[in-house]
């Protein structure tokens, strides 16, 4: 079976629709990381789409969009680490993960 | 031997004497009053051969000093004093000897207070000597200074109430003049040179006068304005609230001066500026004159009689008098009258004089100048008592002493042209009679009060500074021609100026 | 008669008469406290002595020029004003007329200075005594003397001084000094109308003349009076009459007549030689004086003249009532010389000029008696108060003596000097021609029954105090005493010249030459109007009769009411109770005056001085507060619109600010819906547009 672009694109909005509802509506901030990480899927999924469908043909395939994609999971594992780190920190200090209760920059 | 420039020597010495006080240190003030002494002796002695050597006869102005002060105005040093001036000139000087030594026991800031007397003296022998409309307003505005800090400083309790009444009201007057003086300067070019003038013989030429300057509305409005500023100076009902405030608050030698000269420059200043620049104004609004001088005569009297503290009585008493020379100066169909008023200006003067430096004797011994508190006090200071009556009936009028001779030179001469105002006026010598006589009674007279018993009498001192003053009061009351002589010529030229 | 001195030579020492006693009051008054109390007596009393002399020889140099015309020596001193159009002289002017009043001043001045000594004996001040009274001699020579109307007001003014002064010797008395001030205050009154004349008279003078008449000298006066007559009348009336009514309103105040006497009574309050010095003989006679001297120019105004003579009777009458009833021994005399005073003016308002001076003469001889002897008794018993006197005459013979003499004369007992000249007075009034029918008459009618009031309250007078016995207590009777001769000597020469004073001007009955009236007669204009000109002596001496029979009636009335049968006068007063009281408070005279001149004044002086403090001060210190307040309010502007301008820049973006760091919430998800919402909204903009 062959797939279209539309479908992927379908796909990776979705990936970054949810990952962006998670990030916007969860309260505990492991949960926001992990809807950092579908957002970020999305993109990069969305990458390799454009990738494969708009160079196939072309003999100057550079394969631009999958090393993109491959940078993304990479900054992505990263900043999960980071990330992880912050959180266990903020929890250490404050013992909590509710990203409510971080206000200390409130103007 | 009199040197060169004699007015110029006679305005600054004081001045220098002024600069000397300010070297000396601190803690010699008796080397201060001295030299102030040393300072007011050569120009009464300038002033007494002034008074020998003026030409009586003459008609334009003497001893004539004329320097380009600043060029880019047409600015003169000008100097110069005729028949009016030089009466002037010898009561400032007079008065400024008196005043240094009745200021003895000045004991605070004595630096301060003999400096800002000489600066005054300088100022007040300037603006009876000016000639040059700018430089007579530099004087004049010059006197404003050291006679606010004397007033503010060495004052009474509400000294500084007091001074700022008089520095605003007099400033009032300034700003006026300053006015009509600048109409005066552009409204007017000398002929020879194309220039606009502050000089006052060119600006009493009436073909110098512009368009602008000639015209009706223009010259009234000059007129006024300049009068209101002169009629704060004398002062004339209604502008003469500074006046009691000013006096009861001043120290005694400078009330003297205040009473003494200053105010004889408010009709000085219409006599030497408003007549020979507007004479037909000055013709114009010669009854409106008249009619204030009344007010001032009678309303002057009616107050006085009224008050309890001396001074603010002899400060009413003096509104009073010169309402007379008002009143005479508004005379233009004889000179009999002018010249009682000029000569009422220097008895004034004298009489005044001696009245505060009365008062001041009272007020250092018992420091309160309250009428009512006294009594009987002829017991214990009879020659103080005696100068004082003297004083006294010298004010009233009496025959016999300078004051008559003046008042009844100008109500003879006004009753030509005034009847019912000088009949009124006349009136004004039965209150005066009054609240002197009124006031003698409850301060000297009746039952010794036992609180002042112990006063001292006056002292040698004192007395020293009242004595010229009675002989003179004497003397002009049996033989006013000495006075009579200096003025008649230039008065009679002043008449005939103004009539035309 | 021969010429004793040269006329010349007497013309160039006539300032000598004035100055003597100035030169004594200069001494006295200078050096007084230190000067041992002899010097000083002798100084008073010699100054004046000196003049006395000066004068007499005067009179004999007068005396000696046998053209009356020009008994008349003038001797110009100096130039005393000149300005403009008014020239006047320091000169003295020493004729018939102003010769009778130096004789007079001088003479009975010295008389009265000797007395003084005695008088004023033990007082701590006499210098000051002595030179007042100098000053007071030399003020009324001055005002005798000088010659224009400006040099007589300075004498005249002068005397009012002296008068003020001596009046409140004794100051540390309020009463007394308030007497004096009284007095002052108003002669100045009158002094107002005198000035005011002068100087009517002045320019319509010098106007008439074309301004060539710039003086006040007396024959300037007399050479222009035809010029008053063709002024131009003022509200109806005469140039002439007005000054010559304001003249006369001057009179009233020196000369204490209705409506201005009020002072003199209160005048008492001075030393008794001064009462009789200036309160009888001398000062007050000053407006009689002056109107004589003017006489040219009150014969040219015969209303004025009626004006003067009804005034003069009128008062004459008025004051004697008064005398009737009073107690002070002092006030019964002043009422006398306010009633005599009245005589004069009388006489001098019925054109009997050189009369009006006769009586002056006789009257400052016994009057001036009147109030030595009086001064004597109180000197004696120490109190004015006539009930505390009585039966003095055996303690005091030489006073009782002289005092009689005096009271004889002024009660107008034929020959003394009072009787010839009050009745010649009467004479000539009834022979007077004034401008109504009748009115002269009436005038001798009015005179006639003062006459009889006077010899009647003088015989009260007499009896209260020398008759019967002493009712002043025990303790005060052991100390009666006669006083010492310095001061009965002037009595007696007093008492002298009181008898035998008439002899100067006898009546026309006895044919003999009436020598005052001929003496004055060149300086009078109506010379021959009175005294020697042809009428009927029949009626002359019926007239003289008529009076005698009055005086003598006068006195029986005094010896029955107060001898005879002393209960009768409190009877009467009982029995006419209001008008004794009346009487006895003087008409209420002075409280009317208080109430319609001296109160409305003090009030129109209080309500000055508020209005000056209040509402003149008041709008100038609100002027002051309403700048004060306007500069507030500039400054309220300054600082919300000016300076507001910048905090207003400053504060809005600090109000923006803070509204926008409500943005700042700190919460990430919140900075993540704006970003999406920017997002969205960028989305929708590029899709519209």
């Amino acid at each position: 079976m062959s797939y279209s672009l539309p479908s992927f694109l379908v796909v990776s909005s979705l990936l970054f629709c949810l990952g962006m509802y998670t990030v916007l509506t969860r309260r505990n901030a492991i949960g926001i990381l992990m809807g950092i990480e579908l957002v970020l899927n999305g993109a990069g999924l969305n990458f390799v789409a454009f990738s494969r469908f708009l160079e196939p043909s072309q003999t100057t395939n550079l394969l631009s969009g999958q090393v993109f994609t491959l940078f993304i999971i990479a900054v992505a594992a990263a900043e999960v680490a980071v990330a992880l780190a912050i959180v266990l920190s903020l929890y250490s200090r404050m013992k909590t993960i509710d990203v409510e209760e971080f206000k200390q920059l409130q103007g | 031997m009199l040197p060169d420039h004699l007015l110029s020597w006679m305005i600054f010495f004081p001045l220098l004497g002024a600069g000397l006080i300010l070297l000396v240190p601190k803690r010699y003030p008796t080397l201060m009053k001295l030299i102030a002494v040393a300072a007011t002796i050569p120009p009464l002695w300038w002033a007494a051969n002034l008074y020998v050597q003026f030409d009586r006869w003459g008609t334009g102005f003497q001893y004539v000093e004329k320097v380009p002060w600043i060029k880019d105005f047409n600015i003169h040093y000008f100097l110069g004093i005729d028949g009016i001036s030089v009466p002037m000139v010898l009561l400032t000087a007079l008065l400024a000897f008196i005043c240094v030594i009745a200021s003895w026991n000045i004991n605070e800031h004595v630096r301060g207070y003999f400096a800002l007397f000489l600066l005054l003296d300088t100022a007040m022998v300037g603006v009876f000597c000016a000639l040059d409309f700018f430089l007579f307003y530099v004087f004049w505005e010059l006197m404003l200074l050291p006679m606010y800090f004397l007033i503010g400083v060495w004052g009474g309790p509400n000294k500084e109430y007091a001074a700022i009444k008089f520095f605003l009201f007099t400033l009032v007057g300034s700003v006026l003049m300053l006015v009509v003086m600048l109409v005066f300067y552009f409204g007017s070019v000398e002929p020879s040179t194309g220039l606009h003038s502050f000089d006052l013989t060119i600006l009493a030429d009436q073909s110098v006068h512009q368009a602008f300057l000639k015209n009706h509305t223009i010259r009234w409005l000059c007129y006024v304005g300049l009068f209101i500023g002169f009629a704060i100076k004398i002062p004339l009902v209604p502008f003469h609230t500074w006046l009691p405030d000013a006096h009861v608050e001043a120290p005694t030698a400078v009330s003297v001066i205040l009473a003494g000269v200053l105010l004889k420059m408010g009709t000085y200043g219409i006599l030497r500026i408003s007549y020979p620049v507007l004479p037909d104004m000055a013709l114009a609004f010669a009854l409106y004159a008249a009619i204030l001088g009344l007010i001032s005569i009678i309303y002057g009297a009616l107050c006085a009689m009224a008050q309890t503290d001396m001074k603010k009585l002899i400060a009413y008493s003096s509104i009073s008098h010169m309402g007379f020379v008002m009143l005479g100066m508004s005379v233009f169909t004889n000179t009999t009258a002018i010249n009682g008023a000029v000569l009422q200006m220097f008895n004034h003067g004298t009489v005044t004089a001696m009245l505060f430096l009365l008062v001041g004797v009272i007020y250092d011994r018992a420091h309160t100048r309250d009428i009512d508190g006294f009594g009987g006090l002829a017991k214990t200071m009879p020659v103080y008592a005696g100068y004082t009556g003297l004083a006294f009936f010298a004010a009233l009028g009496l025959p016999g002493l300078s004051s008559f001779i003046s008042e009844a030179l100008v109500l003879v001469g006004s009753f030509q042209q005034y009847k019912i105002i000088t009949i009124t006026a006349t009136t004004g010598i039965v209150l005066t009679a009054a609240y002197f006589l009124w006031t003698m009674q409850r301060v000297f007279l009746g039952p010794q009060n036992k609180k002042w018993a112990e006063l001292p009498e006056i002292s040698l001192r004192e007395a020293f500074t009242l004595t010229p003053l009675a002989l003179i009061v004497i003397l002009l009351g049996f033989y006013p021609m000495p006075v009579l002589d200096l003025i008649g010529t230039t008065l009679k030229h002043t008449v005939a100026m103004v009539v035309g | 008669m021969a010429k004793l001195i040269d006329p010349q030579h007497m013309k160039s020492i006539l300032w000598l008469i004035p100055c003597l006693p100035l030169a004594g009051a200069v001494i006295n008054g200078l050096l007084g406290r230190r000067l041992p109390a002899r010097l000083i007596h002798f100084i008073g009393c010699a100054s004046v002595f000196m003049a006395f002399l000066v004068s007499v020889a005067g009179f004999f140099t007068l005396l000696g020029i046998e053209e009356p015309q020009q008994r008349l020596l003038i001797q110009s001193l100096y130039q005393w004003i000149l300005t403009g159009s008014f020239s006047l002289e320091v000169a003295f002017r020493l004729d018939p007329l102003s010769m009778v009043l130096c004789l007079v001043v001088t003479g009975v001045g010295f008389l009265i200075h000797l007395y003084s000594v005695g008088y004023m004996a033990g007082d701590e001040s006499q210098g000051r005594y002595f030179a007042y009274l100098n000053l007071f001699t030399f003020s009324m020579l001055l005002l005798v003397l000088g010659d224009n109307l400006l040099l007589m007001f300075v004498g005249w003014e002068g005397v009012g001084l002296c008068s003020y002064l001596l009046i409140g010797f004794w100051f540390t008395d309020l009463e007394k000094a308030q007497a004096g001030m009284k007095a002052f205050i108003v002669n100045r009154v009158g002094d107002f109308g005198f000035f005011v004349g002068l100087m009517l008279l002045f320019w319509t003078l010098f106007e008439g003349s074309n301004g060539t008449m710039t003086g006040l000298s007396f024959q300037q006066l007399r050479e222009g009076i035809p010029l008053l007559g063709t002024a131009r009348p003022i509200l109806g009336v005469g140039v002439a009459t007005w000054v010559a009514l304001l003249f006369f309103f001057g009179a009233t105040g020196k000369s204490a007549q209705i409506p201005l006497y009020i002072w003199l009574p209160d005048a008492m309050a001075g030393p008794t030689p001064v009462s009789a010095f200036i309160h009888a003989a001398t000062m007050v006679t000053a407006g009689v004086y002056m109107i004589v001297r003017l006489n040219f120019l009150y014969v040219a105004a015969p209303v004025a003249m009626a004006v003067v003579a009804v005034v003069g009777g009128v008062t004459a009458f008025y004051a004697a009532t008064i005398a009737l009833t009073q107690n002070d021994i002092k006030r019964v005399l002043a009422y006398s010389t306010i009633s005599q005073l009245g005589y004069m003016f009388l006489a001098v308002g019925v054109a009997a000029f050189s009369t009006g001076i006769f009586h002056l003469v006789t009257h400052a001889f016994f009057k001036a008696l009147l109030f030595l002897g009086a001064g004597s008794v109180i000197h004696a018993v120490h109190s004015n108060d006539m009930q505390e006197m009585g039966g003095l005459k055996k303690y005091m013979p030489h006073t009782y003596l002289t005092f009689m003499a005096a009271y004889l004369a002024i009660s107008g007992i034929p020959p003394l000097s009072g009787f010839m000249s009050k009745d010649e007075i009467l004479w000539a009034t009834f022979n007077s021609h004034l401008p109504v029918a009748g009115l002269g008459k009436a005038l001798w009618a009015l005179g006639l029954l003062t006459a009889g009031l006077t010899a009647f309250y003088m015989t009260r007078l007499v009896v209260l105090t020398f008759m019967g016995s002493f009712r002043g207590g025990s303790e005060k009777e052991k100390h009666l005493h006669e006083s010492p001769s310095v001061m009965t000597l002037p009595l007696m020469a007093l008492a002298v010249l009181s008898v035998a004073g008439g002899v100067i001007g006898l009546p026309a009955v006895t044919h003999l030459p009436n020598l005052l009236h001929d003496f004055l007669g060149p300086v009078l204009s109506s010379h021959g109007t009175s005294g020697h000109q042809a009428h009927a002596y029949g009626l002359e001496v019926l007239l003289m009769l008529i009076s005698t029979g009055v005086a003598a009636t006068g006195i029986y009335l005094g010896w029955l009411f107060y001898v005879k049968r002393p209960e009768l006068p409190a009877k009467l007063a009982a029995r006419f109770a209001s008008l004794y009281q009346v009487l006895n408070e003087k008409y209420y005279v002075d409280e009317i005056y208080q109430a319609l001149f001296v109160r409305p004044l003090l009030k129109l002086v209080a309500l000055s001085g508020r209005f000056d403090l209040n509402t003149i001060d008041g709008a100038v210190n609100l002027s002051s507060r309403v700048t004060v307040k306007f500069a507030f309010l500039i400054g309220w502007e300054d600082l919300k619109i000016v300076d507001g301008a910048v905090n207003g820049l400053a504060d809005i973006f600090k109000r923006w600010g803070a509204a926008l760091r409500r943005l700042q919430t700190g919460r990430v998800q919140h900075y993540l819906y704006s970003v999406v919402l920017g997002i969205f909204l960028l989305s929708v903009a590029m899709i519209m547009f």
